[in-house]
């Protein structure tokens, strides 16, 4: 059985879609199906002439949602649309959103979701691929369940190709108002960063507990400048209240691949390696010689954060 | 006020893990209170002590010979634990274990449901928006400030760019990160008072549950070893480390190089 119908949950973002959207988009397409999109928002022409770009036939819009939490009406409208349309499976983004929607949906249908999906196979229908144990291992899965599989991705899975098809079909569909009360969105904040996106940047260096403080990140961030770089941190540091969530790389945060990920007072735990083991080139340093992030380093340093850093800093800035 | 705190014992982190015979994460060592889940229990106690009056209680799903891991929310000031324990439950995916969790929550009339926003063994992330579907109530995700205000809860919700403020009338569900609070720790009186708490233990038939409904639908279909690469060279700082790594990165064209 071959796959020919897919849809793909596009999360707006701004007057675009998120880049798993688009990344989860070109890879249905890979797959050879007729891919559907499905969004919301105040965009949705601008939304469908990117979708079609990567290649989505058809938009369906819901257009507007208002101050609502998106995922109660996101997931209600389609659940009831694919109660009359049966993809193959609905590719959902790993983000909170994304999350959130797979969740109604699944208990909505009475279907369940297979998430941390970093890679699919087509072998008489659709298989997943999910890392565990740091991406040591790949477990294979597929759902035994009739009806549209539900697919949680994460970030950067696949790589979004644009085509030179033009834009998607965009079928605008009135929300399905959802039986739950709704959680309404007060106020957004949103914090304040220079330089490239986290996810986007060409180098990342990365902050952990190693660093001892919270004044020590200064460190990360100015190295991160001197190469261009955007500055990230391990989850340990975001909880302890240190630096922005925006910051965290890892499996609850953001997934990176640069061609530079410098890893600073960072052990490796799983929650962080499989956001960051995709970068083309990994340098660490950290005191502990048997510190689980030297196995997937190109270079390691055993040592204190504390005395290579202000060198490694002040030998960049000789230089420029 | 009436808090339940969705809790899982789970295989230590910290120790080597492995898969079992049917490929699913081996279980048979000894079982802790999933860390991620004391942040939720931390949660509702505060807001139980700040509202004045009402209880914390826990929920959970899975072994139930040994409850030491539930045994040390109850430490930290909850007041009492449904497990449900039942063989046929063993592999139950998410969904499964929303329901359950569904059934024994519907029981009572809580005016809040706090978990995690994923557990630390399985990461997978849904059960507790899938429990708000089945509950039919809204659910505040990825929370790192949660408020009562009335008849209403306010959290801070954590977004790409920063975090949204978001609100809901209760009853509701709310998934806190780690971090939100601090864990206190439990004290000798708690520990000596948690022995003394009901840990109820329910089976799938107790809750009226429909066997059929709660075979797992997804196969493991293969486990493969992962082609991760392998470890470079590694340095052990004599002073040299900050050159040593700016010659990796001239070499690897990131610095273009010496400049004099």
């Amino acid at each position: 059985m071959s796959i020919s119908n897919l849809w793909v949950v596009a999360e707006p973002s701004g007057t675009d879609v998120t880049s798993t959207s688009k990344e989860l988009v070109s890879e249905a397409r890979r797959l050879g199906a007729t891919v559907t999109a499905v969004s919301w928002g105040a965009q949705g022409a601008s939304i469908a002439q990117i979708v079609g770009a990567f290649g989505a036939q058809r938009l369906v819009d819901l257009g507007d949602l208002g101050a609502v939490l998106p995922a109660s009406v996101v997931a209600a409208t389609l659940a009831s649309l694919l109660k009359d349309e049966s993809p193959d499976a609905v590719l959902i983004p790993a983000s909170n959103d994304g999350r959130d929607i797979a969740g109604r949906v699944s208990a909505l249908l009475d279907t369940p979701v297979l998430t941390n999906v970093t890679g699919l196979r087509v072998v008489d229908g659709l298989e997943t691929e999910h890392p565990v144990f740091g991406g040591t291992q790949t477990v294979v899965a597929r759902l035994r369940a009739p009806g549209p599989g539900l697919i949680v991705v994460r970030a950067k899975s696949f790589v979004a190709e644009g085509t030179a098809s033009g834009g998607a079909e965009r079928v605008r569909v009135a929300p399905t108002p959802p039986s739950t009360r709704a959680a309404t969105i007060r106020a957004s904040h949103v914090e304040e960063r220079t330089g490239p996106a986290l996810e986007d940047a060409a180098v990342v260096v990365s902050g952990g507990r190693g660093l001892g403080d919270a004044a020590s990140y200064g460190m990360v961030e100015e190295l991160a400048r001197l190469l261009n770089g955007a500055p990230g941190a391990s989850r340990a540091i975001v909880d302890a209240g240190w630096v922005p969530y925006s910051h965290q790389v890892g499996q609850t945060g953001k997934t990176v691949k640069p061609d530079l990920y410098i890893a600073c007072g960072i052990s490796g735990a799983t929650q962080h390696m499989v956001g960051m083991k995709g970068a083309s080139n990994i340098v660490a340093i950290n005191k502990d010689p048997d510190a689980p992030i030297f196995a997937i380093s190109d270079f390691g340093v055993v040592g204190d954060v504390h005395t290579v850093l202000p060198a490694l800093i002040s030998a960049l800035k000789s230089r420029s | 006020m009436n808090v339940v705190v969705c809790v899982k014992q789970i295989p230590d982190p910290a120790a080597p893990q492995s898969l079992d015979a049917e490929n699913r994460l081996n279980r048979s060592g000894k079982l802790i209170l999933d860390e991620a889940d004391s942040y939720g229990v931390e949660v509702a106690l505060r807001l139980v002590e700040a509202a004045g009056e009402g209880e914390v209680s826990l929920v959970s799903m899975g072994e139930a010979t040994d409850v030491t891991g539930i045994r040390s929310a109850l430490a930290m000031g909850a007041q009492r634990a449904t497990v449900v324990a039942d063989p046929l439950l063993k592999g139950a995916d998410a969904l499964t274990t929303a329901k359950v969790l569904a059934a024994v929550i519907s029981r009572e009339t809580p005016d809040l449901i706090l978990a995690a926003t994923e557990s630390s063994d399985g990461y997978t992330g849904t059960l507790p928006v899938q429990l708000a579907q089945l509950l039919d109530l809204p659910a505040l995700t990825f929370a790192t400030s949660v408020v009562v205000e009335g008849d209403t809860v306010v959290v801070h919700r954590q977004t790409e760019a920063g975090y949204d403020e978001v609100a809901a009338t209760l009853p509701a569900v709310v998934t806190v990160t780690a971090g939100v609070v601090e864990p206190r720790y439990a004290t000798f009186k708690g520990i000596m008072a948690a022995k003394s708490r009901p840990v109820t233990v329910v089976s799938v038939a107790d809750l009226g549950l429909d066997p059929r409904t709660l075979d797992p639908r997804q196969d493991i279909v293969a486990v493969e070893t992962a082609t991760t690469k392998s470890a470079g060279e590694k340095y052990v700082d004599d002073g040299e480390g900050a050159q040593r790594i700016l010659a990796f990165l001239e070499q690897i064209k990131i610095v273009s190089g010496s400049a004099t």
